[in-house]
């Protein structure tokens, strides 16, 4: 079975964004750029099933600048075996990489398709569902736990209030929670192969994908600053602030 | 112009977060229609109908919508999508499972975690865990949202008497069936509409000391309890207890965050609470720099004591 997977290239997790002074977006110039978190979580989620002998081939697919290849890369340093980027400097937005991942779909045929929940840039958290839709296919999203089997796979998803199990028929789109899987640490003699994985680079022209933004971005401000307080000294002085300066408790 | 809000409820009654989706609908249009899509949902219909602003409830009613599949629920909400000018959900699990799955079906852009509804086309929203603010503004027909429940009042449960429509329920999807939940049932309020909330971080350092000290704290206060995503990943605390920018979203009154250090990804999910008190050994912790209240202290030492003088 086949297993496609997308990824994102994003503002590494542990930079803390700045908002450009003429309020058109967050300033991302010389910024350090690393894989979505979650799509590393699929990514090595897809290498497992590999690795207990369910899956047999892994794509990676991100759409997005030129440098997204190098996403792609570290993909196939985890194990990803073959890359497809969909090479456009529009912004993308969720419905639109949804449809160039229904198109891509389409071509490969895959028995399998894994994507992180959320991107931590846009923190939008809607193309898994958007693809499951889009390819009439079903969809088990935030997914803690995915066991494959007879053309089902049985997932356990994280929900308000704790899990929940549900099994789908393959194919199906999944989407990675945090707690699935504790990525792998990339190996140098793996980067190494990586370079010499397919890496096929295509334009969504080429799918008959119109990309253009839905949503359109007016301005992008700071948040409201919340300054910080003061330090008590002891807890008889913090229950004292509680009850009569805060009144709270 | 009538926005449709899809209720989140457990058949019997309404859960809190639909009333502050109703609010949110309320700003987007004049009208406000709520769907209520459940398995024996006559009750959280007939609640729905009693909150305020809203004047019409369609309810759907059958087996299929037992477990809140979202194929099935999305397929329910498809027949009557075209009526709205407007279709929102609250942020929760169920609402981010859903609404995507609409917008994509209805060939519209989806809008994720509204906090401020600007126009009826426009809409602020958090980017980058909350630390940027983003306007937006919607070009298409139909605009399906999610709302941030903490950004939006609750609309009053009683004082509306809307009319209740019965729709046919649609088929089941086969390819996905519900195979069993495991959820954690206790007495405590609900996290995301908790007036206060206790959390725990890594220096905690079991799960038996996570509930040894955390707990006695939550019962005292009446409060949620909360983790950072440290805890949960460690095993101190469930999975749904996570506060932060891919957990739950909070603003009570009073957040009490007891050894949790503050990376941004926890600030994004409770910087918005009133008064938030931190409890840490470290000087430095980032967490200081949004407390309101700091105490620096061993919480081992400190819990306890907070315990006994309240």
């Amino acid at each position: 079975m086949k297993v496609l997977v997308a990824v994102k290239r994003v503002v590494d997790y542990n930079v803390k964004v700045r908002v450009k002074s003429d309020n058109t977006g967050v300033d991302i110039t010389n910024v350090k750029m690393s894989m979505n978190p979650f799509d590393e979580i699929a990514i090595e989620e897809a290498v497992r099933l590999k690795e207990k002998g369910v899956v047999t081939e892994i794509i990676a697919v991100s759409a997005g600048v030129t440098q997204c290849q190098e996403t792609l890369r570290t993909a196939m340093a985890i194990g990803a075996d073959r890359a497809i980027l969909v090479e456009t400097s529009e912004e993308l937005q969720p419905l639109a990489v949804a449809k160039l991942l229904k198109a891509l779909i389409d071509k490969e045929q895959p028995g399998l398709i894994i994507l992180g929940k959320q991107a931590i840039d846009d923190d939008c958290n809607q193309t898994g569902q958007m693809l499951a839709a889009l390819a009439e296919l079903p969809q088990a999203t935030f997914a803690s736990k995915i066991e494959v089997a007879d053309g089902k796979a049985r997932v356990t998803r994280e929900i308000d209030g704790g899990l929940e199990t549900i099994s789908v028929s393959l194919p199906a789109v999944i989407t990675a929670d945090l707690r699935l899987n504790e990525p792998r640490y990339v190996t140098l003699p793996n980067i190494m192969k990586a370079k010499k994985k397919p890496l096929e680079v295509i334009k969504p022209e080429d799918l008959g994908v119109d990309v253009s933004p839905r949503i359109k971005t007016l301005k992008v401000c700071e948040p409201p600053k919340r300054s910080a307080g003061i330090k008590v000294a002891d807890v008889a002085a913090l229950v004292d602030k509680l009850k009569n300066e805060a009144k709270v408790i | 112009m009538t926005s449709l809000v899809i209720a989140e409820h457990d058949n019997a009654s309404l859960k809190a977060a639909t009333l502050n989706t109703v609010t949110a609908a309320l700003q987007c249009g004049a009208e406000v229609h709520v769907l209520v899509v459940g398995a024996n949902a006559a009750a959280a219909a007939a609640a729905a109908a009693q909150v305020a602003g809203v004047t019409k409830v369609l309810h759907a009613d059958g087996e299929p919508f037992a477990h809140a599949l979202a194929e099935n629920i999305t397929a329910q909400i498809l027949t009557v999508a075209q009526n709205y000018s407007h279709i929102v959900f609250p942020a929760t699990a169920s609402g981010k499972n859903i609404a995507p799955r609409v917008a994509a079906k209805l060939d519209v852009g989806q809008i994720s975690d509204v906090t401020q509804v600007i126009s009826p086309d426009t809409f602020e929203r958090p980017i980058y865990a909350g630390n940027a603010m983003a306007t937006v503004q919607s070009g298409d027909a139909i605009k399906v949202i999610t709302v941030r429940t903490t950004g939006f009042d609750a609309a009053p449960a009683s004082g509306g008497s809307a009319s209740i429509e019965a729709l046919s329920a649609v088929a089941a999807s086969d390819k996905t069936t519900f195979v069993g939940s495991e959820i954690a049932k206790n007495d405590r309020p609900e996290l995301t509409a908790a007036k206060v909330i206790v959390s725990g971080g890594r220096a905690l350092g079991s799960s038996e000391k996570f509930a040894e000290i955390m707990t006695p704290l939550a019962d005292k206060l009446g409060a949620a309890l909360g983790a950072s995503r440290a805890a949960v990943d460690a095993g101190y605390a469930p999975n749904d207890w996570q506060v932060g920018q891919t957990g739950k979203i909070v603003a009570p009154q009073l957040y009490i965050a007891a050894g949790i250090s503050g990376a941004i990804q926890h600030l994004a999910g409770m910087k918005d609470s009133k008064v938030i008190v931190a409890i840490n050994k470290d000087p430095e912790a980032p967490i200081f720099s949004v407390a309101d209240y700091g105490l620096e202290a061993d919480l081992f030492v400190a819990i306890p004591e907070l315990v006994a003088k309240l």
